[in-house]
């Protein structure tokens, strides 16, 4: 599997993102946001840091980089896509995946450990994670209250597009509507997540488990081309 | 081509929080100041555009409020016309 990281001027976990990618056995590689061409990546990467200096708003500015238009496509043609913290904020500003991200309810920076309950393993973002296990991840954001209006936050749980959400004991925090740190797009392949899980991706930094993330991916990747390659044979 | 100068104010959206316009209202009794509440905090971008027109102008405006200027999910924004760089 190849994996292509974007590097946004200001993005700061991107070499964090290709080593968690490298560490779950994919190729990966940086992708320059002036450059429109993802390299032949199966699974394109967001990462965290502060795009053009959150200027404006998060996200916003980064929405508009050369690269944006061939992520667009890639999502369009139902390729992985996974936007991580300020990655998460330029995917919904770019309207590729539900919601907003406000300031945070308490006013600040939170840079913490949390607790995620995975909401769904039938996907390519969480198929690794084994039955009943939450992740333990960092957060590092003054912008990650997700916030959709009521009755699109029902719409958003019938479909099960809502992937994580904080849990207890350390819970939500950020004031996030319905306790949500991931949300999916209406394919279920590009997927939001605030926590970081390329900042967990070894024991030595205090937890791995966000290395099951990416160990997720690079399977159904893997699944995806040897079910490709039956089906040429076939 | 002529060109118009514009403001537009963008604002949180009724209902949604605003923790900068809470966080200003909550430090105002350190100033002792009282009988103020209702405190929003917003944005204000000017510009000026060139264009054959006033209403080409404003269409050029209205087009970057929505997609630029403010997340339509969250933000509000409003249009004002300004005098020409320069002049009072």
């Amino acid at each position: 599997m190849r994996v292509g990281v974007v590097v946004f001027p200001g993005s700061n976990c991107d070499r964090d993102a290709l080593h968690a990618a490298r560490l779950a056995g994919a190729e990966s590689e940086l992708l320059w946001h002036e450059t429109p061409d993802l390299g032949g990546a199966d699974l394109v990467v967001l990462p965290g840091g502060f795009a053009y200096g959150d200027y404006l708003r998060a996200g916003v500015l980064a929405r508009f980089s050369p690269i944006m238009g061939a992520v667009r496509d890639h999502a369009a043609r139902g390729g992985l896509v996974l936007g991580i913290c300020n990655g998460f904020q330029v995917l919904a500003e770019a309207g590729l995946v539900p919601g907003a991200l406000l300031r945070n309810a308490s006013l600040r920076f939170e840079h913490r450990w949390v607790r995620l309950s995975v909401e769904r393993r039938d996907t390519p973002f969480t198929s690794a994670i084994p039955a009943g296990r939450e992740l333990r991840l960092p957060v590092a954001h003054g912008e990650g209250n997700y916030f959709l209006p009521d009755h699109e936050l029902d719409v958003l749980e019938a479909r099960d597009r809502v992937l994580f959400r904080y849990a207890p004991p350390e819970g939500n925090p950020n004031g996030s509507a319905r306790d949500i740190a991931g949300v999916l797009d209406a394919g279920g392949r590009v997927c939001g997540l605030m926590p970081h899980p390329e900042r967990a991706a070894e024991a030595i930094l205090g937890s791995d488990d966000g290395l099951l993330v990416f160990r997720s991916l690079v399977e159904s990747a893997a699944a995806a081309t040897s079910a490709r390659a039956a089906a040429v044979v076939a | 081509m002529t060109a118009y100068r514009f403001a537009v104010a963008v604002m949180p959206k009724e209902g949604i929080l605003d923790p900068q316009g809470r966080a200003v209202e909550q430090s105002l009794p350190h100033l002792h100041v009282a009988d103020v509440s209702g405190v929003r905090v917003g944005r204000r971008v000017e510009l000026t555009v060139e264009a054959p027109d006033p209403l080409a102008a404003r269409a050029t405006v209205e087009r970057l409020a929505g997609e630029v200027f403010s997340n339509p999910i969250i933000e509000a924004w409003t249009i004002e016309a300004l005098a020409p760089e320069g002049r009072p």
